[in-house]
């Protein structure tokens, strides 16, 4: 056998979406010589698929907007159970990331000021989105990449070779994070091209691999979010938090099946897109929920007016927080309300001119158009729920994103829990990638100042090359790809957007099951760019994320934002008190219950006391926060 | 609804390959990605295709349909004849790694040859203000999702290997454009070293990029035209051109 192909960092960011490379910015700019592996080609992320933009209170459009009202916002559509920390880090840093893009040669939309234009979201009292059209996300991963870009000329001409302190892996899936001593001391890994494997000895690994929603049939994730990160940190001892809340975006298209799950952005909504069922009937309007009724409007007229005069009305409910419109959507189709191919019709060709649609919904036009046959400037859109992001990630520390137990080891963006607690805003995850990305490469950069280099042992990569190499060994096993299209029909059925005790039980057994099968996976063919081969892996971490998201799902008795229980159907307010934290004890994933950090003094007194009251305890209410 | 398809897959390495006839079903409404999903899945479990999002946004699933370069995910399977024979091959401007694969570093080793945008100095964060209208001319280029099949297709590179190392191509023709329509951007002579540099004078304004682009971005018209417009201009004004070598003025701007 060949010699290993070995690299020495002194960060290893895994990732190379939005939360990657703010990551590797901040640490190459600390100092820190950083690898960058991707699993795909640079600059594909699935950070590229966000469309309306990224919130942050810079107060353009309203300057009645602060991190105050972002802050609440953002604990408004958590349902109260985020952790305060990161929302309150976010809310207040957001506004300095985007403007700092900027300085990188981003260009957003702009106000007739000329400064960046902001825009409507749901869940968000003000316009404080910023955007470029629909296409917001990959405004965010060109900037970045091409910063990383100028960080190497810099280097280029510094040092001479360009790649000498950052470079890119790129289409390099990590298999191992590895450890010496309780602390990290690298990754292991395999490139995709030829499928011959690498070992990356770094003090430091930052997880910045995004989500999960391939574990679903139903998805707006592309092939990477299989919840790489996720299962590699479980594995290396790491903690997850509340995997039990996945975000179904209530608009991905539904026909036809080839593009079932597409997203259709909420800045169609942003825009003045409303929902309606088979009847015509605008059904928003029914599903108010109590905690929301002083904020959103109940009738047609005062909805329309908030367009012209946002002062003065109550918003239109199709802009509530992704999960209560996503529970309506469902209701409305299990109630025979839904179009013919199980969706309902969201329209803004009335409120909007053909002009005006393309020039601030272009992909969305075009989607439609070419995929669907569907001019979206003439006729209503089919949409219906589709899986689409994660709350539940690592367990970090929100001041450096270090990941809790484990030295060295940070995570970052999606695979990071706890700030969007059960229900995520939309716009909130690019800037959530900003802040914390940039977070984590601070903390890369203080704990390798504070920690040498921490030398892999032999033991260690025998062990991450056999698991490599099994696959190829083993005979006559089950194809990978038959057992995920198994995997998704589980967890879109049994563990999906309504859940039952009976389904919950039902998945577990059946994903445990898959897993066992998993085990004998045969891969036919060689090693060079073989899609069988990498599945193989994706499985093996998709069936992780899943089996620590059902019993997560099944120990909450309650139905909190982005998890529903048809048996539990009420919020209630002791639940609000606990995260479930996620084990993996080399077998099976356990899962347990531990108190939420409480909101301290002044961030309890931001809020009227009588919101809180509809989400804390009597108890708390009285303590009136935690100092 | 299904019918069944006939495909012609290229399969192969670097060393050796040819096309390969299917059979596999196609649904109502499916793409060529899907039915090439289909055939991995069931048939050619290690056949290599490159894919990321399905929905014409991250430009990864570039290769020649029909001999056409084309994103896989945009083309519906019913825009053919229900008896045609779909062929799909690789990229064939570069290397083939294996079957639909191909190396395509060629572009991210151009992209690192682009000088980086240039901020003003001592304009803070926050302090930008841009007229919508000037931030629309870069934001066109920007739409880019880094497809590559501008590259693919234009025949400075296609045919002709040898160019590669003089010629960065239509997608980092418009990087440069987009830069130097940035209404921030301070660095000078992006046009000069598009020419003299970047091969902007090896293209010959055939317009196959602009229309093979998923974006429908107007490469030629926008981007290369103008920039080969001012360069002509700047480079045969007598005046401009006394001053330059007189030093009072830089030449191309």
């Amino acid at each position: 056998m060949s010699e290993l192909e070995r690299y020495s960092y002194d960060v290893l960011v895994i990732g190379a979406g939005g939360a990657g490379l703010r990551a590797a910015v901040e640490a190459r700019e600390a100092g820190l010589r950083v690898a960058i592996i991707c699993k795909s080609l640079f600059g594909k992320a699935h950070t590229v698929m966000a469309e309306g933009g990224a919130a942050a209170s810079m107060g353009n459009v309203n300057e009645n907007d602060s991190w105050m009202v972002h802050f609440r916002d953002t604990m408004r559509g958590g349902k109260f159970l985020n952790h305060y920390r990161m929302a309150e880090l976010h809310a207040k840093e957001a506004p300095d990331r985007i403007w700092e893009l900027e300085t990188w040669g981003a260009l957003f939309d702009r106000t007739k000021e000329g400064k960046i234009s902001q825009r409507n979201f749901g869940g968000h009292e003000y316009p404080r989105l910023a955007h470029v059209g629909d296409r917001t996300g990959l405004e965010l991963i060109r900037t970045m990449q091409q910063k990383i870009v100028a960080l190497q000329q810099k280097d280029g001409k510094q040092y001479k070779s360009m790649d000498s302190n950052i470079k890119v892996f790129a289409e390099l899936t990590i298999t191992d994070i590895l450890k010496e001593g309780g602390k990290v001391s690298g990754a292991y890994g395999y490139w995709r091209e030829s499928g011959s494997e690498v070992l990356f000895e770094a003090p430091t690994v930052i997880i910045a691999t995004g989500g999960v929603g391939k574990t679903f049939k139903v998805t707006s994730n592309s092939w990477e979010g299989t919840g790489d990160g996720h299962a590699l940190a479980l594995k290396a001892g790491a903690k997850l938090v509340d995997m039990e809340f996945l975000q179904f975006h209530p608009t991905g298209m539904v026909w036809p099946p080839s593009v079932r799950g597409i997203l259709v952005t909420e800045s169609v909504r942003g825009e003045g897109g409303v929902l309606t069922n088979t009847k015509g009937e605008r059904f928003m309007f029914k599903y108010i929920p109590e905690v929301f009724k002083d904020i959103y409007a109940d009738n047609e007229a005062e909805a329309d007016r908030w367009y012209e005069d946002q002062d003065n009305n109550r918003r239109p409910p199709e802009l509530l927080p992704r999960d209560e419109v996503a529970r309506a959507i469902n209701s409305e189709v299990k109630a025979g309300r839904g179009s013919e191919h199980g969706g309902v019709f969201l329209d803004v060709s009335k409120r909007l001119s053909a002009e005006v649609i393309k020039k601030r919904l272009p992909s969305m036009w075009h989607q439609f158009y070419e995929l669907a046959g569907v001019d979206i400037t003439k006729e209503p859109m089919e949409v219906g729920p589709t899986c689409h992001y994660v709350m539940g990630g690592v367990e970090v520390d929100p001041d450096t994103a270090a990941a809790i137990g484990i030295p060295g080891l940070f995570a970052a963006g999606e695979v990071a829990g706890g700030m969007h607690g059960s229900n995520r805003l939309g716009g909130n995850s690019l800037t959530d990638l900003l802040v914390f990305g940039r977070r984590a490469g601070i903390g890369a950069a203080h704990f390798v100042k504070n920690n040498g280099a921490n030398p892999v042992s032999e033991r260690a990569i025998k062990a991450a090359a056999e698991k490599i190499q099994a696959p190829f060994d083993r005979t006559g096993g089950e194809n990978s790809y038959t057992l995920h299209a198994e995997l998704q029909e589980v967890a879109q059925n049994l563990v999906g957007i309504i859940r039952t005790a009976n389904e919950l039980q039902d998945a577990i057994a059946k994903i445990e099951d898959i897993r066992a099968r998993s085990a004998n996976v045969s891969v036919s063919g060689g090693r060079k760019f073989n899609p069988g081969f990498h599945l193989a892996f994706d499985l093996d971490n998709m069936l992780l994320v899943a089996e620590s998201t059902a019993k997560s799902a099944i120990a909450r008795e309650e139905s909190r934002g982005g998890h529903t229980r048809d048996d539990f159907p009420g919020m209630n307010s002791k639940w609000r008190q606990i995260n479930h934290i996620s084990s993996f004890d080399g077998r099976q994933v356990n899962i347990r219950a531990q108190a939420l950090p409480p909101l301290p003094k002044e961030l309890f007194d931001l809020f009227d006391v009588h919101e809180l009251e509809k989400y804390m305890t009597p108890e708390e209410i009285t303590k009136g926060g935690s100092n | 609804m299904a019918r069944k398809l006939n495909l012609r897959i290229w399969r192969g390495d670097s060393t050796d390959g040819g096309l390969q006839n299917v059979q596999v079903e196609a649904n109502e409404g499916e793409v060529v990605l899907d039915v090439i999903h289909r055939v991995q899945a069931t048939q050619m479990g290690d056949l290599a295709v490159r894919w990321n999002c399905k929905a014409g946004k991250c430009g990864s699933c570039s290769m020649e349909i029909n001999g056409k370069p084309r994103l896989a995910c945009m083309i519906q399977v019913a825009s053919f004849g229900d008896n045609e024979t779909i062929t799909v091959t690789p990229l064939r401007a570069f290397p083939i790694i294996k079957d639909l694969v191909t190396d395509v570093s060629f572009n991210y080793k151009k992209a690192m040859e682009i000088p980086a945008y240039a901020h003003p100095d001592g304009l803070a964060p926050g302090d930008a203000r841009m007229e919508q209208v000037d931030v629309e001319r870069s934001q066109e280029f920007r739409k880019c999702i880094e497809c590559f099949l501008c590259q693919d297709v234009c025949h400075v590179v296609r045919d002709h290997e040898e160019n590669k190392k003089s010629f960065a191509g239509p997608r980092f023709f418009i990087r440069i454009a987009e830069l130097d329509m940035h209404p921030l951007d301070m660095l000078k002579n992006r046009k000069k070293t598009a020419q003299e540099e970047h091969g902007l004078g090896m293209c010959n304004i055939t317009k196959c990029c602009t229309e093979v682009c998923p974006e429908h971005i107007r490469i030629t018209d926008n981007a290369i035209i103008p920039m080969k417009e001012r360069v002509v201009d700047i480079k045969y004004d007598p005046l401009r051109w006394l001053g330059s070598k007189i030093g009072k003025r830089e030449g191309i701007v």
